[in-house]
């Protein structure tokens, strides 16, 4: 049986700047990593291997250099990865990336079962954490979002019990198989490759599908199938701030001019 | 007098075959080991084995060498003497010191009884030391080691039994010149009778055989194996400064570190059994100095332990009996262990047998990263960073060139500028730093060097990672920067940290990276002495203390150019703290240990700055950032930081320009 782990690569949002007069992003020279989200959802799919022998499969969308990431999660441990893509790919929104991603775990399910999906919660290029739920939904998978542990996998019952962390509060539920979840950052921490599994990697093959084997209708996908369009791309105004106190010299006074604020505008509650 | 000669022979040819058999069982497990090759440079390794082994240049570093001395000598000279011995004793007729020419034979048993004496003395002088002072570490009180000096006594007193009894029997041609022995005669055997004197001849001299074959066959199964080692491990030394690591090779199918002890070269087992136990390298400890379990001596133990024990499993490829890491029992290395030593170097330079202890830490750390990613948490994000930004907080490429704030900088230029200035991490990303690298900045410019930076192409070294075990990141690194360099065309470097430093000129070398590297201090120390550096006038900074960084002094023998800089400046040589040059103690910051908490016993740097403090100092010099940051985080710890200040020789140069 299958845990599916949907990773993508991002460009370093914390390199990215906006182009001031023509308001895009600019990309050059800023390089790419693995979405810091779905870093935990491709750990979580190798603890599941390691506890329950699931096998790891991790798919991700996007150019052909993503072949790279791909490579590092089968340093980690992946058993297998797909690589989606094609051109006609490219440009997608939420919903035309759920479609390809989608249709990739189901055509997977036609060889071996899948048990779970584990999407990160969401990418730090779109912030949007739709998805996860997309591909849940067009699945009919259980749906079990922002999740920080899966607390069992119960494979002969066909069963899974996770913990989501919500605001202020936990909540507990236990759903049928297959599902899918997003994992919150803090559901774990990812491991360390080892040297062979690191060389091994570098040799191995990346399974490769293109629109073409996946015969998708081009309607559905890329830039075509997507329902959302960015009008424009700006850093918002913001108000100046003050600076309050003088931290360099007077710390504690400071501090306690910060708290008071803080109080004050009901951020901190004692 | 005439022993029983068959017996004698027969008790011989025993305790030789028996001792054969011991040295060839425990000589045979350093086979096992991989290869590596120390017979090169045969003149220079003579050269070495005269100074260190015959001549004890780095035991005589401790006031009690001069008792090993003494009885390092005797040994030597008494080898003669027993020798003689026991071939007299097997062969009578031939064979006796008697027979050489009189004035030889009347010198030699002249040296050879002083000898004994000065041997007695110097087992008697151990003897009390280890009853009556307090010990170096506790294991200098053991069995082993009041067996051995108690043999050697009896050894000696026998030697005097046999020739006072030949003196008092009237038999002893030389007796005038053995004057300890004729002392004993006179003292206890004169007026007994001729048969009694004949009787203790023979009792002594069997007493004489027997523990000396006696002797002969505890060496192997005690620390006294050294007597046997210790001149070889100084001729095998490592010729240069131990400084950096031995690259590896990353090929499908290899593996990666030491896990099991045979996968140490012959060198480094060999290395463990000529540790003569004697501590020093744990009293230069700063681990061991603050309480942590890491004992540099113990770690060289358990690997011998280690090899003693599994053995016969390594020869007959069967299971161990006891893993190399994992702790929990002599002969096992703990991870806690393998993970406190800052690589500061103290250990390698005190050991007088030149056993190299912290690169065999350095080993197993590559295992534990590379074969099984297994190291503290704390390490996680750094190996992460290094990785992926190439420095070691993970902040952007961009942030690098944030020091030069409105100073006009220019980028390195082949052909047109001459140094690369390489800022390092620490020097670029962290805001203390910053302020050195500024001062160095101002300093160049002042002496008119023409000299640009990489700005936001200039990548961490990867000293942390590589001495962190993380070989495989290191090497990568590695071959980046080096590209870096050719694509640049840099042939002269200035660094302002230590680390740098060190790994461009040792490490780097090893990819046949051929640069001029200069450290900072070295750099202005010359320019100062060629005046093409004036300062204005000279800076009152109260008591400066000056504290050696590891990886300038130890690692590459830079001590005096910091001090001289600073004498020029404040016009006074400044202070030392009792730990000082090539005793200097650690930071706490080397090895990766910037980037580390540390859990147990007291923290370094603030045992560094307790030190410090003794001298009350108005400012600490130091010359490296990381030095920099513990040494200012030990005065926080202290709450001394509103009295004493942290500056780099180059900040105290940049305030006289
Ligand atoms: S290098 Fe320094 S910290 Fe490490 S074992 Fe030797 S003396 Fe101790
Ligand atoms: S390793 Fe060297 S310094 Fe340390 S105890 Fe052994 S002989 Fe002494």
């Amino acid at each position: 049986m299958l845990v599916v782990a949907c990773i993508k690569q991002v460009p370093d949002t914390t390199q990215v700047k906006i182009d001031p007069d023509t308001g895009t992003l600019i990309r050059e020279g800023v390089p790419f990593i693995l979405n810091p989200f779905d870093v935990h959802a491709l750990e979580e799919s190798l603890r599941l291997k390691d506890k329950y022998g699931l096998r790891a499969t991790v798919i991700s969308m996007g150019p052909p250099n993503t072949e790279v990431t791909l490579r590092k999660a089968l340093a980690r441990g992946a058993d297998q990865t797909v690589l989606l893509s094609d051109r006609a790919f490219g440009g997608a929104d939420t919903l035309a990336t759920s479609m390809v991603l989608a249709s990739a775990i189901r055509r997977l399910s036609q060889a071996e079962e899948v048990a779970l999906v584990i999407c990160g919660q969401q990418t730090i290029d779109g912030d949007t954490a739709q998805v996860g739920p997309g591909i849940a939904t067009r699945l009919g998978y259980a749906q079990l979002t922002l999740v920080d542990c899966i607390e069992y996998v119960d494979l002969p019952a066909r069963k899974v019990k996770v913990r989501r962390k919500l605001r202020g509060r936990h909540e507990v539920i236990e759903a049928p198989l297959p599902a899918l979840i997003t994992v919150t950052r803090e559901i774990n921490r990812l491991r360390y490759p080892t040297v062979p599994m690191r060389l091994m990697a570098e040799e191995a093959a990346i399974t490769l599908w293109d629109n073409q084997k996946m015969g998708l209708d081009e309607a559905t996908i890329g830039l075509k199938g997507s329902a959302t369009q960015v009008r424009r791309i700006f850093s918002p105004e913001r108000a100046r701030g003050e600076i309050l106190g003088d931290g360099a010299n007077e710390p504690e006074k400071a501090a306690q001019l910060l708290l008071g604020k803080l109080i004050e505008k009901d951020l901190l509650y004692l | 007098m005439s022993p029983d000669i068959v017996l004698f022979a027969v008790v011989i040819v025993a305790a030789t075959a028996l001792f054969g058999w011991s040295c060839f069982r425990r000589f045979r497990l350093i086979t096992l080991g991989r290869d590596e090759d120390r017979f090169d440079k045969i003149g220079e390794r003579l050269k070495n084995t005269l100074v260190y082994a015959f001549g004890q240049r780095r035991v005589l570093r401790r006031p009690f060498g001069i008792n090993h001395v003494v009885l390092y000598w005797s040994f030597l000279i008494l080898f003669l003497a027993n020798a003689e011995f026991v071939l007299h004793g097997l062969f009578p007729a031939y064979v006796s010191l008697s027979r050489l020419p009189t004035g030889l034979y009347y010198t030699l048993a002249f040296i050879f009884d002083l000898a004994s004496l000065l041997a007695l003395l110097a087992v008697l002088v151990a003897l009390s030391r280890r009853l009556f002072l307090p010990p170096p570490h506790i294991e200098a009180r053991s069995r082993d080691s009041f067996v051995i000096l108690s043999l050697v006594a009896v050894l000696m007193i026998a030697f005097f039994g046999v020739h006072a009894s030949e003196i008092a029997q009237g038999t002893e041609a030389a007796a005038r010149f053995m004057p300890v022995s004729a002392l004993v005669a006179a003292a206890f055997m004169s007026g007994a009778p001729l048969d009694s004197l004949v009787g203790a001849a023979g009792f002594f001299w069997w007493l004489h055989a027997l523990v000396l074959l006696g002797f002969l066959n505890y060496l192997p199964y005690s620390k006294h194996l050294h007597i046997l080692t210790a001149i070889p491990n100084c001729y095998f030394r490592r010729l240069d400064n131990v400084k950096t690591q031995s690259r590896e090779e990353f090929t499908a199918g290899n593996t990666y570190g030491v896990e099991r002890v045979e996968q140490f070269t012959w060198k480094d087992l060999f290395d463990s059994y000529s540790c003569t136990e004697c501590g020093r390298c744990s009293d230069a400890c700063p681990a061991t100095f603050t309480g942590k379990p890491l004992d540099p001596r113990l770690v060289v133990h358990d690997i011998k332990a280690n090899l003693l024990k599994n053995g016969s499993q390594i020869k007959n490829k069967t299971d161990r009996v006891l893993p190399l890491i994992g702790g929990g029992q002599v002969g096992s290395v703990s991870e806690e262990v393998i993970w406190e030593c800052t690589t500061c170097g103290a250990c390698v330079e005190e050991c007088p047998v030149f056993i190299e202890q912290y690169p065999r830490i350095i080993d197993m750390r590559r295992h534990l990263v590379e074969m099984q990613a297994r190291f503290p948490d704390d390490l996680s994000t750094l190996f992460e960073n290094m990785e992926q930004r190439s420095n070691p907080w993970g902040m952007a490429p961009a942030e690098r060139t944030k020091w030069t704030a409105d100073m006009s900088i220019r980028p390195f230029e082949a052909g047109k500028t001459e140094y690369l200035f390489f800022i390092g991490c620490a020097g670029a990303l962290s805001a203390r730093s910053r302020e050195t690298t500024r001062s160095i900045a101002r300093i160049l410019d002042a002496a008119g060097i023409s000299w640009g930076i990489l700005g936001r192409d200039e990548l961490c070294c990867g000293d942390s990672v590589r001495r962190l075990g993380n070989e495989f990141v290191f090497d990568r690194m590695a071959e980046e920067n080096i590209k870096l360099f050719t694509e640049k065309g840099i042939t002269r470097m200035i660094t302002q940290c230590p680390h740098c430093f060190s790994s461009f000129h040792d490490d780097y070398r090893q990819y046949g990276l051929e640069l001029e590297v200069v450290h900072h201090t070295e750099l202005i120390s010359r320019l100062l002495k060629e005046s093409r550096l004036k300062l204005n006038h000279t800076v009152d900074l109260g008591n400066v203390v000056f504290h050696d960084s590891c990886y300038l002094g130890r690692y590459h023998q830079i001590y005096e150019a910091p001090r001289e800089i600073v004498a020029s400046v404040t016009g006074r040589a400044p202070i030392e703290m009792e730990r000082h040059h090539s005793r200097s103690f650690c930071c706490g910051g080397g090895g990766g240990h910037m980037w580390m908490e540390e859990h147990v016993g007291k923290l370094i740097n603030v045992a560094r700055i307790e030190q410090a403090l003794e001298k009350d100092p108005a400012t600490i010099c130091v010359s490296c950032p990381y030095c920099m940051t513990m040494l200012e985080d030990g005065l926080k710890d202290k709450n001394a930081d509103d009295k004493v200040r942290v500056l780099d020789v180059a900040e105290i140069v940049a305030r006289a320009l």
